[in-house]
């Protein structure tokens, strides 16, 4: 206990501050409060991604980016949720669960893909086990490209679209 | 013994005939046998070097030979050679001898020849679908055969997979997933509780199943590296090398040692990132938050390393069958050895708050055992396998560059989450010692990255010693130069059958923990 505080009081705050990350953070913070009752909440569905996306995604939520400051938070069950964030081409065994995944998140909700393969299939676009990509099963609201995306870019794609909603 | 003897033996115990022995190159003996030898032989590497099935598969040569191939290969650690048992198979009636009563090991690689390519695998007790789900692929199907067309499969398919069932007064299921409640791949687990205790766990996977094998097919050589590298996002950079190392193999060319020695160090690299990671999720998996949250700044000071370093945060895009584009001498040495030196510091104040707190010790101690016995009959591999006392790990079989720096393989006995956790740990102090000793050698180098590389007819095995365990590749190459067959085995793909005894007796609470003590890949081993 006295080695987790003196390592806390040693690192202090540790969360990278980039400028253009923080004006956009700003605004949007605002803007969640408004328009979300005060947060956003996404549920992540894997769908045959190789797994960076998912890496990359843990990693917003880490100290350095922090993503929770601005209100956007990851959750465990879809009925928390505001938004569906897919990855991967969707496989033929995970239609059935992301379709179930979907129904599950209440209205208004918002589909959004991440990664290159999310988008079109990428590498696996020719693969006989692919049902895909989700832009063919719902209506997709935001695609962050990047395979995977880094962190500051996911950070940016998500803030961007979320402060410009109506 | 030479092994020749020991072949002979087994010819004379088993009374079999072995049609042909050949060594294609200095670490793989080939071993030619008839279709009803099959299984003896096997029994009987099987029983002399102590290995469990390493890889098993079939590859569809009826177009040039009329026939279908199996293989079965397995390691002997005191010959360092892998051994590849061959047999041709009729194409009529395409079946062949089950090993799996006598080697359980190859049981699950004989499910999968099943549904891939429907070879027959006679006398094996279970052979359910892995990765073709029966709901949504309908029977008859063969994707890795080479006359199969996508137009063909019906869309249609209503066929229910059969879980085991565990009946008794007082028993219930509890089936998660696939969608967990984490960011996480998909699995579905089916638990079967009496009371609190688990006393059955069977896993069923495939969600991720993208047709890896079958799109490396007809690939150029350049197009199937890029391929490999999503194959498991965790593990990009040990699927390129061991990808390019098969193809250096077949190819005949000599990588520099310069090459040779900056892959290690990245492959060390991302061995390093992963731990980290896992040893912060082990602890979050029992709601112990702050050292998850530090171990996170670690693998992201890691993963910022690795960015400055090659360009890319997971190693993408860096090998190439000859060598690699990234030179760690000069600045980046420093950089390198900078980053290192404050990452250190940090690790040992992780470890310390880890291994000083009672009620996390509490926790994962004694909890998730793997018996070393279920790890040997399982064919369990990798750190999984050396948390439970067997000692196998490719850095240290094949030595290669990893001599030079005298390497120290980490073992622990107990076989739990702790053993797994100190096995971590232990590994990450190492690999910090060996990159800087590589960076040393690194110096005194001949100035050579990459050897220029032209495509060739033939196959071999590529291997790496990953961060969960062995990651191997077989490649054949056609004679035009592209991937005629490309068969991946990841450490997953055996351990998961450990995860799943691991947990008998534990309550299902400690599921996330025991989980998370493996860390095993979804899309690696769906594929």
């Amino acid at each position: 206990m006295i080695d987790i505080f003196k390592n806390s009081l040693k690192k202090k705050i540790v969360t990278r501050h980039i400028p253009e990350i923080e004006k956009i953070g700003a605004k949007l913070k605002a803007e969640i409060y408004k328009k979300f009752g005060r947060s956003f909440h996404i549920r992540e569905v894997d769908t045959g991604s190789c797994n960076a996306c998912e890496s990359e995604i843990i990693s917003i939520t880490n100290p350095i980016y922090d993503i929770q400051r601005f209100g956007i938070d990851f959750v465990a069950s879809p009925r928390h949720a505001d938004a569906l964030l897919i990855t991967g081409p969707v496989s033929k065994n995970m239609l059935v669960a992301l379709q179930k995944t979907y129904n599950a998140v209440p209205s208004p909700k918002f589909v959004i893909t991440l990664g290159d393969c999310a988008k079109d299939g990428g590498l696996f676009k020719d693969s006989y086990y692919i049902a895909g990509p989700a832009e063919k099963i719902f209506d997709v609201s935001l695609h962050i490209p990047g395979c995977p995306p880094e962190p500051v870019d996911i950070m940016k794609h998500l803030l961007l679209f979320l402060s410009n909603l109506d | 013994m030479d092994f020749v003897n020991i072949l002979k033996n087994i010819e004379y115990i088993q009374g079999v005939k072995i049609a042909g022995i050949t060594q294609n190159h200095p670490d793989e003996v080939y071993i030619d046998v008839k279709e009803a030898d099959f299984a003896k032989v096997c029994f009987g590497l099987h029983q002399s070097f102590n290995s469990p099935v390493m890889m098993l598969f079939a590859s569809d040569q009826r177009i040039i030979n009329n026939k279908f191939v199996i293989c079965c290969v397995f390691l002997s650690t005191e010959f360092k050679k892998w051994f590849i048992i061959r047999i041709n198979i009729d194409k009529k009636s395409p079946k062949f001898q089950s090993l799996a009563k006598d080697i359980y090991s190859a049981s699950l690689f004989e499910r999968e020849i099943k549904e891939q390519f429907g070879i027959e695998p006679q006398g094996n007790p279970d052979l359910r679908r892995l990765n073709l789900h029966d709901e949504v692929w309908p029977d008859g199907n063969y994707p890795l055969r080479k006359d199969f067309k996508l137009s063909g499969v019906e869309d249609t398919a209503a066929n229910e997979y059969k879980f085991i069932r565990i009946e008794g007064d007082g028993i219930f299921e509890v089936p998660v997933g696939p969608v967990h409640a984490g960011i996480i791949g998909p699995g579905h687990f089916r638990f079967s509780a009496a009371g609190e205790p688990i006393i059955n766990l069977e896993i069923r996977l495939g969600f991720t199943h993208k047709g890896i094998e079958k799109l490396f097919e007809g690939k150029k050589i350049k197009d199937a590296v890029e391929l490999s590298e999503c194959v498991s996002g965790d593990s990009v950079f040990s699927n390129s090398m061991a990808f390019c190392q098969a193809v250096e193999k077949v190819c005949e060319i000599k990588t520099p040692q310069k090459a040779l020695i900056t892959r290690a160090i990245f492959l060390e690299l991302e061995r390093m990132y992963n731990h980290v990671a896992d040893m912060g999720g082990i602890a979050v998996d029992v709601g112990f938050t702050f050292p998850s949250m530090y171990a996170s700044l670690i693998k992201e000071a890691i993963l910022a390393l690795n960015k400055e370093l090659s360009g890319s945060r997971y190693l993408k895009n860096i090998n190439a069958p000859g060598g690699i584009n990234v030179d760690l001498s000069g600045s980046k040495k420093t950089i390198l050895i900078d980053s290192l030196n404050s990452i250190s510091k940090d690790f040992k104040e992780l470890k310390n708050i880890l291994f000083t707190s009672a009620s996390f010790m509490d926790r994962v101690d004694k909890t998730g055992v793997l018996k070393r016995t279920t790890a040997m009959d399982l064919g369990v591999v990798g750190l999984a396998a050396r948390a439970c006392d067997i000692p196998l790990d490719l850095r240290e079989v094949f030595g290669g560059v990893y001599d030079k720096v005298k390497f120290v393989p980490v073992k622990e006995k107990q076989g739990d989450v702790l053993a797994r956790l100190s096995v971590r740990c232990s590994e990450f102090e190492e690999s910090m010692r060996i990159i800087k000793e590589f960076l040393d050698i690194l110096e005194k180098c001949e100035n050579n990255l990459a050897v220029k590389f032209q495509p060739r007819e033939g196959f071999g095995l590529g291997f790496t010693e990953g961060f969960r365990g062995p990651v191997l590749y077989w490649v054949e190459i056609n004679k035009d130069g592209l991937i005629e067959r490309c068969k991946i085995v990841d450490a997953s793909f055996h351990n998961w059958q450990g995860l799943s005894y691991a947990v008998l007796g534990d309550i299902i609470p400690d599921f996330p923990v025991c989980n998370k003590s493996f860390n095993l890949s979804y899309s690696g081993n769906d594929l």
